[in-house]
C-alpha cells in the first residue's frame, strides 16, 4: 500500500499528455477506440461469413442503394453542422451553437426513421434474421446485427445531442461548455465514421 | 488539403477549424464516385479496390479534419488507428479457416459430368 502511495502521489498531473484540454477528451477517445474495435470484428466477421458463402447475395440488388446513398449523405450533412455548432461556440455564439445542435439531431433522427423504414421495407419481402429468398441465411443475420447495432448507436447519439443543447443553455459561459460539445463531436464523427465502413462493405461491395 | 482557416480560443488553448465546407464536398464527391463505380464495365477485383480506397479515404477525411486528428498529439493518431490495423489483422487470422471451409464446399459438390452416368 505504501509502496503503491509512493509510486502514485495524491495530486493528480494537471492535464493528460495526450488530450491537453481535459481527461474527458481521453475518456471518450478510450471508448470510441474500444467500440471501434467493437466494429472491426463485427465486419471481419461480416467478410469471413461471406467469404466462406456460395450463395451470397449482391448487396446493393437486394437492399437497394437509393436510400442508403440518402442516408450516407445526410450523416454527411449532420457531420457539418456538428463541427460548425462547435465553430460557432467557440466564437461565443451559444444560441447559434444549440440551432446547428438542433440540426445534427434532427439529421441523426431522420437517419434513424429512414433506417426503420428500411428495416420494415425488407422485412416485408422477406429478409429475416434466420433466412431469406435470395440466399445465404447469415446475410440476413450479419446485416440486421450490424446496421442495428450502428442505429442504437446513432439513437444514443441524438439523445446526447439533445442533452448537449440543454448543458450549452444553462452554462452561460461559452467556454464553460466548448470541451463538453467537443467530445460529444467526437462521438457524432465516429458514427459518421462507422456508417462510411457499413455503407462500403455491406452495400456496395 | 484545407489549410486551418482560424483558430478558436478555448480556455488558454487554441483549437483549429479547418474549411469544413471544402471537406464536405470532397466527402459528397467521394460517396457519388462509390455509387458511381459500382455500375462501370470494369473487373469485379478493380472495383472492390476502388470502394476500399474511396472508404478509406472518407474515414481519413473524417477523423483527420473533423474529429480534428490532424491537430491533435501524433502518438493519439497513432493509437487511434489501432483498430484499424487490428480488424485487418483479424481478416488475415480468419482467411486460413475461410480457404478450408471454402475447399470442403467445393470437395462435397458432385461433379455434373461424372455424377450425370451414374442415374442412367
Amino acid at each position: 500500500m505504501s509502496q503503491v502511495a509512493t509510486m502514485h502521489p495524491a495530486v493528480e498531473p494537471a492535464e493528460s499528455p495526450l488530450t491537453p484540454e481535459s481527461w474527458g477528451k481521453l475518456g471518450m477517445w478510450v471508448f470510441l477506440i474500444g467500440d471501434a474495435v467493437g466494429f472491426g470484428v463485427l465486419l471481419a466477421a461480416y467478410g469471413a461469413a461471406r467469404a466462406t458463402s456460395a450463395d451470397w447475395p449482391v448487396p446493393y440488388d437486394v437492399l437497394g442503394i437509393n436510400l442508403t446513398a440518402a442516408m450516407t449523405f445526410l450523416l454527411i450533412c449532420s457531420s457539418v453542422t456538428m463541427v460548425k455548432a462547435l465553430e460557432w461556440l467557440g466564437k461565443g455564439d451559444r444560441q447559434r451553437c444549440q440551432i446547428f445542435l438542433f440540426l445534427t439531431a434532427l439529421g441523426g433522427a431522420i437517419f434513424v426513421s429512414c433506417q426503420a423504414y428500411e428495416w420494415g421495407h425488407l422485412i416485408h419481402r422477406g429478409l429475416h434474421i434466420n433466412g431469406n429468398p435470395w440466399g445465404a441465411s447469415l446475410f440476413g443475420t450479419t446485416f440486421f446485427l450490424i446496421t442495428g447495432f450502428h442505429g442504437l448507436h446513432v439513437t444514443a447519439g441524438v439523445i446526447y445531442l439533445l442533452t448537449m443543447i440543454r448543458v450549452v443553455a444553462r452554462r452561460l459561459d461559452p467556454a464553460a461548455s466548448y470541451n463538453a460539445v467537443e467530445i460529444t463531436g467526437l462521438y457524432w464523427h465516429f458514427v459518421d465514421l462507422v456508417w462510411i465502413m457499413v455503407f462500403t462493405l455491406m452495400y456496395l461491395l | 488539403m484545407a489549410a486551418p482557416a482560424h483558430s478558436a480560443p478555448h480556455q488558454g488553448r487554441t483549437h483549429h477549424h479547418p474549411n469544413y465546407l471544402m471537406i464536405f464536398w470532397w466527402l459528397a464527391i467521394l460517396t457519388v464516385l462509390e455509387i458511381g463505380v459500382i455500375f462501370m464495365p470494369m473487373p469485379k477485383m478493380t472495383i472492390n479496390i476502388l470502394l476500399g480506397a474511396f472508404a478509406l479515404a472518407k474515414a481519413f477525411l473524417v477523423a483527420a479534419y473533423f474529429m480534428h486528428l490532424r491537430f491533435e498529439v501524433r502518438t493519439l493518431g497513432l493509437i487511434a488507428v489501432t483498430p484499424l490495423a487490428i480488424a485487418t489483422l483479424l481478416i488475415f487470422v480468419i482467411l486460413p479457416d475461410s480457404f478450408a471451409i471454402i475447399k470442403q464446399t467445393e470437395k462435397k459438390k458432385p461433379e455434373p459430368a461424372a455424377a450425370a452416368p451414374a442415374h442412367r
